[in-house]
């Protein structure tokens, strides 16, 4: 019988079989960022051990970043954490790409930048959106710190195989839908937990006809499926992303062409088995818009905000504090919920497609009256190439606020944060009670969808939105 | 990692599905670079009202929850984020086990690494434990690890077997340094990155 695209990656990585049913699972590429690494150095410390490989290991400082004056971070705790890290990188003799750098940012966008990210290599992060990078045919996964320390000290962690996860998209988006709805639709579909235990592969026309930012957008939230990876076999698309631009750590001439070869070998045999499998027609997927407190309570920008107990698979108790919590009422048109600020950004959207897209929308219109909105591009090249093509002028020009590379409104963990009641149209991948602020209401959403919310200062379907927005109107 | 064999505690119970780990431990507290320090914000923007008073309406502020030692909550327990500062908090507040009917990937791999037990009963099983729990103010019960069976502490005994993996199970019970053990590999990684190409991983 066949195997799949991630059994391939897997059986390369097997360093030993251990008792249990366990691998010793060989570790290519390790990110490092400052929240979920201190405390693993410490431990090294501790214990006398050295980093195993640092030329493996890869650090970054994102998630503390000020993204209005990066070099002034005036939270004490914040800066003595984005020094500590400075201080381990030096110490272990670890890469990193500093708040000085160029090629800063959050760390789930450079990977791809630098060509760290390559197909069939294993990637691991102290951070769950690690999942992002299985978009080139990667086994990447998000770990906590105690595992961080065992993959500094080891290069190896222990791990059980997943099971794996067919999804596939047929057909082909209507126009101002985005990769971004499919992962939300899926979410919707499955739950927060669907993915539990497995290891989702992404395939279908609609995955094929997606760019790599777009691919890495799908592959970032499977952990908001509660999935352990998502990927994607890699194919001429992600070829061509690994040889354009400047990649330091992608293979140059001959050595590429000796890695395509390779690669062409990953994706799934047509006989590979897989523990689940799900098909959902792309054509039929409308723009998503989350309503409530995790990504699985989502809904096409056509409907009303649901009633508690017509909610599948969730109790009626934890939809009324949804409820509750996002200031809602069961029957309201999703169109109708008028937002007081967007964010543009994130691991999830910041690249620049995403960026251009969003850019698009606020060409020739302004913002309206009332509403903040923060664009944060994913990177300081991100932000070079935005500039280049004057996106930065062109958002200023519509009333955005224009910032610097991090993580910012999407964990809130800088001073870019929602006050209490707020709400917010957000293309990050989280809505959970808090997370961009205490008592913030988070609307995920694609980037075209929170642009065109931030110019009406509501919710709008993006399909059929006039106002002379090139998309044709479809349906009625 | 402190070994975990039996315990015998208080049971306090948390009646809400996919509780994420910013819920556990919010953002605000992950700049700390110790790990201690963390249990006294569990739960914070639950267990605490605007203005920094304890909120009545949280469940784990309820007095005859005052000393638990065993979590009992509903399905997905500890989804989102990877930070494993909501296993550190959930042990520095006097957790020593979770009960749920399922808990999120890589929480449950942190736990394992820390030595907080997660047991994974099945959805009616776990309903009947709330029920005694809302029925008997102060319920204990007993996990034993070994056994892999909870018993709650009732004249009528009423207890539930659960499943474990055997290798965490012997990593919980004799507290093994899971670093320590693969180093004891050390030669075979090294013979593995002989011949193993990082780049194109073959």
């Amino acid at each position: 019988m066949g195997k799949t695209l991630f059994e391939k990656i897997w059986e390369k990585h097997v360093v030993r079989e251990l008792p249990g049913g366990n691998a010793l699972l060989y570790i290519d590429r390790h990110l490092v960022h400052e929240v979920t690494s201190p405390q693993a150095f410490e431990g090294l410390r501790l214990t006398k051990r050295k980093v195993r490989r640092p030329k493996l290991t890869f650090a970054t400082m994102d998630h503390n970043v000020p993204t209005d004056d990066r070099f002034n971070i005036k939270d004490p705790i914040s800066r003595a954490q984005v020094e500590a890290l400075e201080k381990n990188c030096k110490e272990f003799g670890v890469i990193l790409y500093d708040l000085k750098s160029e090629l800063q940012g959050i760390v789930h966008i450079i990977g791809p930048e630098l060509g760290l990210t390559l197909p069939g290599t294993t990637v691991v992060c102290g951070d769950s959106h690690t999942s992002t990078h299985g978009a080139f045919g990667t086994l990447a996964f998000g770990i906590g710190t105690s595992e961080v320390e065992h993959v500094l000290a080891t290069q190896c962690l222990t791990q059980k195989k997943s099971k794996s996860f067919k999804v596939e998209f047929t057909g082909r988006l209507a126009p101002g839908v985005t990769s971004k709805d499919m992962i939300l639709k899926l979410i919707g579909m499955i739950g927060t937990a669907g993915g539990t235990g497995h290891v989702l592969e992404y395939c279908g026309e609609a995955i094929r006809a997606l760019s790599m930012e777009a691919r890495m957008t799908v592959c970032n939230m499977s952990i908001e499926g509660g999935a352990r990876a998502g990927m994607i076999a890699p194919d001429d698309i992600t070829y061509q992303y690994i040889a354009a631009g400047n990649r330091p750590f992608a293979p140059k001439r001959d050595a590429f062409d000796k890695a395509v070869s390779y690669w062409k070998t990953l994706p799934s045999d047509p006989d590979a088995a897989f523990d689940r499998s799900l098909t959902i027609r792309a054509d039929e997927i409308a723009p998503q818009v989350t309503w409530g407190t995790n990504p699985g309570m989502v809904l096409d920008v056509t409907a009303k905000i649901p009633s508690p107990d017509a909610v599948p698979g969730a109790n009626r108790k934890d939809v009324e504090q949804a409820l509750t919590y996002m200031g809602l009422t069961p029957g309201t048109p999703i169109t109708n919920l008028k937002v007081d600020t967007v964010f543009i950004g994130s691991c999830t959207n910041a690249r620049i497609e995403d960026l251009r897209a969003a850019a698009k929308i606020f060409k020739g219109r302004k913002v309206a009256a009332g509403v903040k909105v923060l664009v944060v591009p994913g990177s300081q090249q991100v932000k070079a190439q935005a500039e280049s093509e004057g996106l930065h002028d062109l958002f200023r020009a519509a009333g955005c606020d224009w910032r610097q590379s991090g993580c910012s409104m999407c964990l809130a963990m800088n001073p870019d944060q929602l006050n209490p009641g707020e709400r917010c149209a957000s293309t990050s991948n989280r809505n959970f009670e808090g997370r961009q602020g205490k008592g913030g209401r988070t609307h995920l959403v694609s980037p075209e969808m929170a642009a065109a919310a931030a110019v009406e200062g509501h919710f709008v379907d993006i399909r059929t939105w006039s106002t002379g927005y090139k998309y044709p109107v479809l349906g009625v | 990692m402190t070994p975990f064999k039996s315990h015998r505690g208080i049971l306090a119970t948390l009646d809400r599905a996919n509780v994420d780990t910013d819920q556990i431990i919010p953002k605000q507290f992950l700049k700390s670079i110790q790990r201690p320090g963390f249990g006294e914000n569990l739960f914070f923007d639950w267990r605490t009202l605007p203005d920094g008073k304890s909120n009545p309406q949280f469940e784990l502020n309820a007095p005859r929850f005052k000393g638990a030692t065993i979590l009992v909550t509903r399905s997905n327990f500890g989804s989102g984020s990877s930070r494993e500062h909501a296993v550190w908090a959930i042990q520095q507040y006097g957790f020593k086990a979770v009960i749920a009917p399922s808990f999120a990937d890589i929480f449950r791999n942190n736990s394992g690494k820390n030595g907080l037990l997660t047991v994974e009963l099945k959805e009616s099983e776990v309903e009947e434990i709330f029920l005694m729990v809302g029925r008997y103010s102060g319920l204990e019960a007993t996990v034993n690890l070994d056994e892999q069976r909870v018993t709650l502490n009732l004249a009528e005994e009423i207890s539930f077997h659960f499943e474990m993996d055997a290798t965490v199970k012997e990593h919980l019970i004799h507290g093994l340094d899971a670093i320590g053990l693969t180093l004891k590999h050390a030669e075979v990684i090294s013979a593995f990155e002989a011949k193993h190409d990082p780049q194109l991983s073959q």
